[in-house]
């Protein structure tokens, strides 16, 4: 079992044609998910990949009847790519493309609401969601881990892959990277609440960073409502004050949003937070081998 | 990116919101010049990228030309938190009748935008908010209806302004929506916003946070950029196209992807504290997905040219470019260094982990490289790194 995505997907690609969207559709192709078609206007009615190209997001629904969309569109023409997909009300949409301005992701949010969010998106600026073993939609390496019972939602795309790879003998049943933006579709609370309900999840792994109140407002959620074991890191303990670290939402300013508020929220309602990925990694290692 | 306060208020001018007249002045001379040609009394206000100039002595108000060259070379050169005063604003002094509060930001916490009213503006907003949170008014701005004259003025009235405020704050308001939209910025402060002694709603002092993301479409942001105060380094870096960011130890570190880069720099200072002088980070450094011999032969070359660096640590997780790649462009940078007669001297400890790992760790080791060690785990790898850090202290 996974979250949101399995082996039934059936992902289209916007933006298939350009180079991240070729190179990395081959690639989930070759990890055995189902990609049966591309999104580029000024392409319609060619194929690409030996698949077809579609005119848009909804024609590729009807033709093909995807219900996944992993877009890969330029910074500039994100927002209006994802706004396509909620008008066709695709149930998921990954939004794979860095550097969308804060503006644009703001108003295609407020777009999905208005629409009555029938489109649960996942990014921007993410690596993604994989199912190991039963379907990819992104650029998460394929081949890091197999199946298993560990579910992770991440802020960051490699740290997301090292704890992937360091728990790989016991595998995972899904990996959400969420994005470290401001303003991303799909949260830390979102991916828990999903993960508490598969019952091909027995634990999950939270991936934080500086920046926001993200972590805090998933420990406030855990507290609530998630009974099964959480094991959590955050990035950026060490990280100066007023300083951006890559991702546009990792910015630490004034005393909110730092690591160690962070990490006392979650320790506070009984998260165990590793210092280091590796500690992380053993700290969820000690609660599978206990099952 | 942060503006300086004149830059806001050049670009609140832009949008037609009423600013006090004032020039900026780099020296002594120069902010006499600007008095002598301002009418009346004139405020000097130091130009730095952070809050609390008021309270440290960054502002202040000069009756001639005379006092403000008293005032200005009190206030050039001071530091105010960290930040050295390289610039004033000497400006035309508002007779002030009341004080405001006013922006318009991010609220990353429910992905929608939000306005900020209160009638109580001035220094001390941040203790009104905090004691009596009703006096400061949160009104959610939706990104697809935004804001008209209409709206402006319900968040006048929300923030508790007096009726003679409402039509002015309403305009200034409107336009400073515009502002926000249009230069893609996450937030515009106006504080104090005020009411003048003859009537009309203006903007004393400017805060403005532009977003970098949008920098493809919004071309004319550059001439914004405070080249003086970047680091050299990070300079050298952006032009190279890296994601670097300088700190303040001795231990160089590269690696790919933000998350894992800002991981290690804990990682490493954690193990620093082990050792003499506790090595700790000398830079943040993304060299992305990619990691080809090109960008990983640019990011070498600008941590050997930190004087401060006396280890470097190379941490890649291979995920989407495979360890073999990452190793063969460690070998091919080398190489390039050489050849630009700028040989790493350095011990490098390096780790790699994940796609092809085995494979990347035995080009390495067969390439033999001079001071290049390889070591299995992220943790160890920290170790090494500061522990020849501070062998080489």
């Amino acid at each position: 079992m996974a979250i949101w995505l399995t082996e039934n997907s059936k992902i289209i690609v916007q933006g298939m044609t350009g180079g991240e969207g070729t190179k990395h559709a081959k690639r989930m192709l070759a990890s055995g998910a189902r990609v049966v078609g591309g999104v580029n206007a000024r392409k319609a009615g060619t194929t690409h990949l030996d698949l077809p190209v579609f005119g848009t997001v909804k024609e590729a629904m009807e033709a093909t009847r995807a219900d996944v969309s992993v877009v890969f569109v330029p910074p500039a023409f994100t927002k209006d790519a994802v706004k396509e997909a909620i008008d066709a009300e695709i149930p998921l949409c990954v939004v794979i493309t860095e550097g969308v301005p804060v503006h644009d992701s703001t108003e295609f949010w407020a777009y999905a609401v208005e629409k009555g969010n029938k489109t649960r998106i996942i990014g921007p600026n993410c690596p993604g969601i994989a199912s190991p073993g039963a379907s990819n939609a992104g650029i998460i390496p394929a081949d890091i881990t197999p199946q298993g019972r560990i579910g992770l939602v991440s802020k960051s795309g490699t740290l997301t892959y090292q704890l992937m790879y360091e728990l790989r003998d016991f595998g995972f049943s899904t990996a959400v990277g969420i994005g470290g933006d401001p303003v991303i579709g799909t949260t830390h609370i979102d991916a828990l609440q999903a993960f508490q309900d598969d019952p091909g999840t027995d634990a999950v792994v939270m991936i934080g960073e500086i920046g926001g109140d993200a972590e805090e407002r998933a420990a406030a959620y855990i507290e609530q409502h998630v009974t099964k074991p959480v094991v959590a890191y955050v990035a950026g303990f060490t990280a100066p004050e007023g300083k951006t670290m890559g991702h546009a939402g990792a910015i630490v300013s004034g005393s909110a949003g730092t690591a160690q508020a962070k990490k006392e929220a979650l320790e506070k309602v009984g998260v165990r937070v590793g210092k280091t990925p590796s500690e992380t990694a053993r700290l969820m290692r000690e609660i599978m081998q206990a099952r | 990116m942060d503006l300086f306060e004149h830059q806001a208020k050049e670009l609140f001018a832009d949008y037609g919101i009423p600013v006090p007249r004032g020039i900026v002045a780099h020296t002594v001379e120069e902010a006499r010049a600007a008095a002598e040609q301002l009418t009346g009394r004139v405020v000097v206000k130091a130009q730095v990228k952070t809050g609390g100039r008021g309270k440290a002595g960054g502002v202040k108000v000069a009756d001639d030309a005379a006092d403000a060259v008293e005032k200005a070379t009190a206030i050039l050169g001071m530091d105010i938190k960290g930040h050295t005063v390289h610039k004033v604003l000497v400006e035309e002094a508002s007779a002030i009748a009341e004080e405001y509060y006013f922006s318009f930001l991010l609220d990353r916490a429910n992905r929608t935008f939000l306005a900020i009213c209160s009638a109580a503006g001035g220094m001390d907003i941040e203790e009104v908010a905090h004691s009596t949170p009703e006096k400061v008014a949160k009104v959610p701005v939706s990104a697809i209806k935004g804001i008209d004259r209409a709206t402006a003025r319900e968040i006048a009235v929300a923030g508790g302004l007096p009726e003679k405020s409402l039509d002015g704050a309403a305009e200034l308001i409107e336009k400073l929506w515009c502002c926000f939209v249009d230069e893609d910025a996450t937030l515009v402060e106006v504080n104090p916003m005020i009411l003048s002694a003859d009537g009309q709603v203006k903007a004393l002092d400017g805060k403005v946070t532009l977003d970098d993301n949008a920098e493809f479409r919004q071309k004319d942001h550059e001439k914004f950029a405070d080249k003086a105060a970047e680091d050299p380094l990070e300079a050298k870096a952006k032009e190279k196209d890296l994601n670097y960011v300088k700190l303040d130890g001795n231990v160089g570190i590269i690696g790919n992807g933000a998350g894992l880069v800002m991981s290690t720099l804990d990682v490493v200072a954690y193990a620093g504290e082990a050792f003499a002088g506790k090595p700790s980070p000398a830079n943040f450094l993304d060299i992305g997905g990619g990691a080809s011999a090109e960008v990983m032969a640019s990011g070498l070359e600008i941590i050997l040219s930190d004087p401060a660096v006396k280890s470097i640590f190379v941490n890649v997780f291979g995920g989407i470019t495979a360890c073999d790649a990452v190793a063969n462009g460690i070998v091919a940078a080398f190489k390039l260094l050489e050849e630009r007669g700028e040989a790493v001297t350095h011990p490098l400890v390096v780790r790699l982990d994940g796609n092809n790992a085995a494979l990347g760790r035995q080009i390495l080791h067969d390439a033999k490289l001079k001071g290049v060690e390889l070591v299995d785990t992220m943790d160890d790898a920290a170790k090494r790194a500061a522990q020849l850090a501070a062998v080489g202290a």
